[in-house]
């Protein structure tokens, strides 16, 4: 018997005598996350609708397989791979997904949720856990979640992309300048909401200003450092409407791209 | 108005225990330790509870209230609804000795193991100056009144028994940060030790010991997730590891 | 029987708030082996609920600031009925006391400078009050806390044992200091936890055990207020001084329990709150004294004008001086006209919108609010007189914290007496926790230069032992919590805020009553961690606090600071030379008079004359200090 039930502990048997509805909190992000998890996971593998002229869907850009849907790749980036390995056909989501998901999944937010929603370690604050060894993040492969910040700069290169993506939503189908359609709104909110979660990453707080010993010898980093603190704040927020704004960019380039509905233009 | 309150007291000692049920009065406004001083002085004179400020100032009268670590003082009776049973505990991650008193001389020994600030040996007292925005962060974690909630509600030690020897808990990673941050402490490993002696690596930030703080300390976003990010600095970022070879960088140490 | 647990240390320091702490560290760094007494756990002490500050002049706001214009400060507050010494010690030395804890790592708050920012505060002449927010009081008791340990560390290093040199005693009441030869030989206690008894053997005792709030009702002190270190010194043949001063604030908190004795700042009022009595009267515009009629407003339509024109009304009488308020509280509760918990009603929420209230008065709002669900932007506050510190306390040696009479007893901080005359001025407690904290600790290891160990006899350890057991033994006798209830009616009835000779005769016969029935006490359950145990050793010490204020506040005739006769309701210089010395016999509290030490010139010729001359007698004007 160990934990709550060691013998020196109160003589209690309840693993939990919270009375709350503790389990909603988790049950709620497990059912999110598990639902983003298997959508995301059919659309990478999906390999169409991911491309309607202008827009392109966030799972799958930039897009560098030679199999890429035409007008769908940037000629910045070219196409360097190829569609086959091993005679394998590989979705271009395949390519890239690694750093936006490894950003996601190194979050300190998001280790938060899914510790207490997956691993139900703990599954809410003093309700006792199920498992009887705990190392937490000290071995491999958790130890690997020091590596938040390559994952932050590399998403901030893809914030970069999804930006251009969202300028690039000011065309029209034949790539005319200055028109606007609902595609662009939905861009544009899913790639500002990227931005604030990504600014308001722990690991920028640190990068930014965090790390310093005296702030009074750094005036520009320390107000950097307190903006992104008050944005820190809503770090959850951020990440959870960020999620909602990606997952929410793919359906609507996928609903279109299936000619479900059409990108309806304001102008 | 007076009414009648359904509480459950855990009784016992380190052999044996088990709640028992009690009616008390209480009147509007009271706090859960009001009630227990009730039941104290009228039912059960030997009712054993920690307290001392009965103001949320000192960090006595941590126990366990339906379930949550929570300061007795500061936990309103009209919170809960007018026919709930309020059940309260001693805390449960640490042994017990009577009643809702328990053994936190963990907490003690670990305070013993952080090592202590360091001034520096050329400023002379009345000689320190710093700049306000440069003790604030470590004067948020000063705010700390050790009432060791967050240690009773971090799952590593309170269902892992064999973690306490190598894991010294949200409170004193507050003071690990708080020296860290310190503009004037000379002392130089402190990241390396906090990883390496005193279990960071433990902690998976599930926030259950900032969800606790009666000081609204934002233990896990101000102090540890600072304090993980200064580790990377040193021990998992080549880069910076790199860079602070080839010139002494502000932070790095 | 198990055998009986022992400790022999060079120096045992009962009591772990900042004086003790800073008591610990003195003789540890003396190379002495210290054994430090809390009665609750390590670090919550009193001590963490001073707010404003630490006074010491370092001069960072105004470099006009020194130690004289603090002494001076210090003296008026008292009164003059300070022990001069002291007050200068306590002026002289707190900048060096406050330095110090930044060198341990204390973060104050700063002035743009970097240097430790400080704040002004009552009586203080310049800002003064070193200061972290409003939680100073932990901040002292944490970085003291911190030296302990970094102490510990340096032990651990040299000697491979961290506790070799400190070692904190957590939860364990002392109930007897023992003396062999007429000399300070050790201290017996028990632990709260399980009630087992110790014996430590130690040849100085300093003690630092705070204040005697929990004798009365209402009080802003915690349950460890019980008079412990004042009762264990008298009862080792030392003297209490001047044990009829007692600060109170008029406005606490009486209602709802939960939040009883918690001060109400003065700010509520100066905001616009007002006092009502049960019928809905504004009652204080009846005790506007003569000499304030010109300043404070006879009607309410001018005293609500002064909120928006300060210039061409007078004020509201709620913000007359802090004793006039008090004693026009006192007198309404005492007329029957007060609330039903024996207070008044203080009401900001007609006078003010919800939001200017949070805005202006925040943390009195959260306070009230968290504390106890009173929402003070709906509804008024009942509020009272509540006890807060003793002036009067253990008669020391100033220089060295030596009790007067007992060789090897030491006393600092609260409970001891002097420093702060017939008043203390906020901010000036911190300081002195830690001015004569050092200092005792240096008297302990000035002292032990010329005296050895002091075994303790057998005898002195089975009496020791058969007192804790007495309240076991006995069957069905008197209950702790009740006794002591009905001792804190008595005191806060008829020894509080305003005393008359009447009802002070009263308590000392109510007093006595009580006192022989709590020798009948009787303790239900086992003696683990069993409060009803606890409070009644607690309670002979409040018992006997109680009987050495009431019977010096009814000899004297005057009133002064802390001490307020409204049947003597003027200061009378004769009476300031006059310091009242209470000793125990074993049986009760004498109380006798004693000459206070006269100023010396030096010191003297610090003040304008005319302004001794309200304080002193013609012939001491003439005599310009004692040299």
């Amino acid at each position: 018997m160990s934990g709550v039930f060691s013998p020196t502990r109160a003589k209690i048997k309840e693993r939990t005598l919270r009375t709350d509805k503790w389990w909603l909190q988790p049950a709620i992000t497990f059912g999110v996350l598990f639902s983003f998890v298997i959508y995301a996971t059919f659309r990478a593998f999906e390999n169409k609708y991911y491309f309607s002229e202008p827009l392109i869907s966030p799972f799958y850009s930039p897009c560098l397989s030679t199999s890429c849907e035409p007008g769908s790749a940037l000629s910045f980036f070219g196409q360097p791979f190829n569609n086959k390995y091993f005679g394998i056909g590989i979705s271009p989501a395949l390519f890239i997904l690694i750093f936006p998901l490894g950003f996601r999944m190194t979050c300190y937010y998001y280790r938060k949720a899914y510790y207490r929603a997956f691993w139900l370690s703990p599954p809410a604050c003093a309700v006792a856990e199920p498992h009887t060894k705990y190392t937490g993040e000290t071995r491999a492969p958790l130890i690997l979640q020091n590596s938040h910040r390559w994952f932050f700069y590399a998403g901030l290169i893809f914030n970069v992309i999804l930006t251009w993506d969202a300028i690039l939503a000011f065309r029209n189908p034949e790539k005319e300048w200055g028109h606007m359609s609902v595609g662009t709104l939905v861009f544009l909110f899913s790639t500002t909401m990227l931005w604030l979660y990504s600014l308001s990453c722990h690991t920028c707080r640190h990068t930014l200003g965090g790390r310093l010993k005296h702030f009074s010898k750094h005036p520009v980093r320390y107000k950097a450092w307190t903006i992104v603190s008050v944005l820190n704040h809503k770090h959850p927020t951020f990440a959870w409407i960020s999620l909602f704004g990606v997952a929410g960019a793919d359906i609507y380039v996928r609903a279109v791209a299936s000619g479900a509905i059409s990108n309806f233009y304001f102008f | 108005m007076a009414r009648k309150l359904n509480l459950r007291i855990w009784r016992g000692d380190s052999t044996n225990g088990a709640l028992q049920d009690v009616q008390v009065d209480v009147n509007e406004g009271e706090v859960v330790l009001d009630v227990i001083h009730r039941v104290q002085a009228t039912q059960m004179g030997d009712l054993a509870v920690r307290w001392n400020c009965k103001a949320g100032k000192c960090g006595s009268c941590s126990m366990e209230i339906n379930g949550k670590p929570r300061l007795a003082c500061m936990t309103q009776v009209a919170s809960y609804g007018e026919d709930e049973t309020i059940t309260v505990t001693p805390l449960r991650a640490f042994p017990v000795i009577k009643d809702l008193v328990t053994d936190v001389s963990f907490n003690y020994k670990k305070a013993m193991e952080i090592p202590a600030y360091a001034h520096p040996a050329d400023v002379a007292p009345g000689d320190a100056r710093m700049e306000q925005i440069d003790v604030e962060r470590s004067q948020e974690f000063r705010k700390c009144i050790e009432c060791f909630l967050c240690q009773d509600t971090c799952h590593v030690i309170r269902d892992h028994e064999e973690n306490k020897k190598s894991f010294a808990g949200p409170r004193f990673f507050i003071r690990i940060a708080e020296l860290d941050m310190h503009p004037l402490d000379t002392l130089k490993n402190r990241k390396r030790t906090a990883q390496e002696e005193h279990g960071l690596g433990m902690c998976n930030i599930t926030k259950c010991c900032t969800e606790v703080c009666p000081e609204h300390i934002r233990i896990t976003d101000n102090a540890i997730i600072p304090m993980k990010e200064r580790v990377v600095d040193i021990k998992y970022d080549p880069a910076r590891w790199l860079g602070s070879k080839i010139r002494k960088r502000d932070g790095i140490v | 029987m198990t055998q009986l647990e022992r400790h022999s240390y060079d120096v045992l320091v009962i009591g772990a708030g900042g004086a003790g702490l800073r008591a610990a560290v003195e003789a540890r760094e003396a190379g002495l082996r210290v054994a430090i007494i809390c009665k609750s756990l390590f670090g919550k002490a009193h001590t963490v609920m001073a707010e404003g500050g630490a006074a010491a002049s370092m001069g960072n706001v105004n470099e006009n600031d020194n130690w004289m214009v603090h002494f001076r400060d210090t003296m008026r507050g008292g009164k003059f009925l300070n022990h001069y010494r002291m007050a200068e010690l306590h002026a002289k030395e707190a900048p060096d006391r406050i330095w110090e804890l930044e060198v341990w790592g204390a973060l104050f708050d700063r002035t743009k400078e970097g240097k430790i920012s400080q704040r002004n505060f009552g009586g203080h002449e310049y800002p003064r009050l070193a200061h972290v927010g409003d939680r100073t009081g932990l901040e002292l008791i944490r970085t003291m806390q911190q030296r302990i340990v970094a102490l510990q560390q340096q032990d651990g290093r040299d000697h491979g044992d961290m506790e070799s040199h400190i070692k904190v005693f957590a939860e364990l009441t002392i109930t007897e200091i023992l003396k062999e030869a007429g000399k300070v030989s050790g201290a017996y206690g028990y632990w709260r936890e399980t009630g087992a008894e110790v014996l430590f053997e130690a040849p100085a005792v300093i003690i630092a055990t705070g204040g005697v709030g929990k004798t009365f009702k209402i009080t802003s002190n915690s349950w460890e207020g019980t008079g412990d270190g004042h009762a264990l010194a008298l009862k080792a043949g030392a003297n209490l001084v001047d044990m009829e001063f007692l600060q109170f604030h008029p406005t606490g908190m009486v209602w709802p329990p939960s939040v009883r004795g918690i001060l109400v700042t003065e700010s509520v009022r100066g905001e616009g709150g007002i006092l009502t009595n049960a019928a809905g009267e504004r009652f204080m515009f009846k005790y506007i004294p003569d000499v304030f009629k010109k300043m404070y407003a006879d009607n309410e339509a001018e005293a609500d004008r002064w909120y928006l024109d300060q210039d061409n009304n007078r004020r509201p009488p709620e913000l007359l001086p802090r004793d006039e308020v008090a004693r026009a509280i006192n007198t309404e509760v005492k007329a029957g006209r007060g609330t039903e918990h024996g207070g008044v009603f203080l009401d900001v929420s007609k006078r003010l919108p919800a939001e200017v209230i949070k805005k202006r008065l925040p943390s009195m709002w959260h306070q009230f609010y968290e504390l106890a669900g009173v929402d003070i932007t709906k509804e008024p506050m009942e509020v009272g007189p509540t006890c807060h510190y003793v002036m009067g306390g253990v008669e020391v040696e100033p220089d060295n914290a030596a009790a007067v009479g007992v060789p090897g007893l030491f006393a600092a901080g609260e409970v001891a007496g002097g420093m702060h005359g017939s008043n203390r001025l906020g901010g000036n407690s911190l300081t002195d926790l830690l001015v004569f904290g050092r200092r005792a600790g240096m008297g302990a290891a000035e002292y032990l230069k010329h005296n050895g160990k002091n075994p303790v006899s057998d005898a002195a350890i089975k009496a020791a032992e058969a007192r804790i057991a007495a309240p076991f033994d006995r069957q069905g006798g008197e209950n702790s919590y009740s006794l002591h209830a009905e001792l804190q009616e008595i005191t806060h009835n008829l020894v509080g805020i305003i005393r008359t000779q009447s009802e002070l005769e009263d308590a000392i016969t109510k007093i006595a009553d009580i006192r022989k029935r709590s020798a009948n006490v009787a303790v239900s359950g086992g003696r683990k961690f069993n409060p009803g145990f606890h409070l009644a050793f607690d309670l002979d010490n409040m018992l006997l606090v109680a009987e050495s204020a009431a019977k010096s506040a009814f000899l004297r005739k005057e009133s002064r600071g802390g001490h307020t006769r409204d049947d003597f309701p003027g200061m009378d210089n004769k009476w300031r030379q006059v310091n009242h010395i209470s000793s125990f016999d074993g049986q009760q509290v004498q109380v006798c008079e004693q000459a206070l030490p006269v100023l010396p010139k030096e010191l003297f010729d610090l003040f304008d004359v005319h302004e001794l001359e309200k304080y002193m007698t013609p012939e001491e004007i003439a005599k310009g200090g004692s040299n």
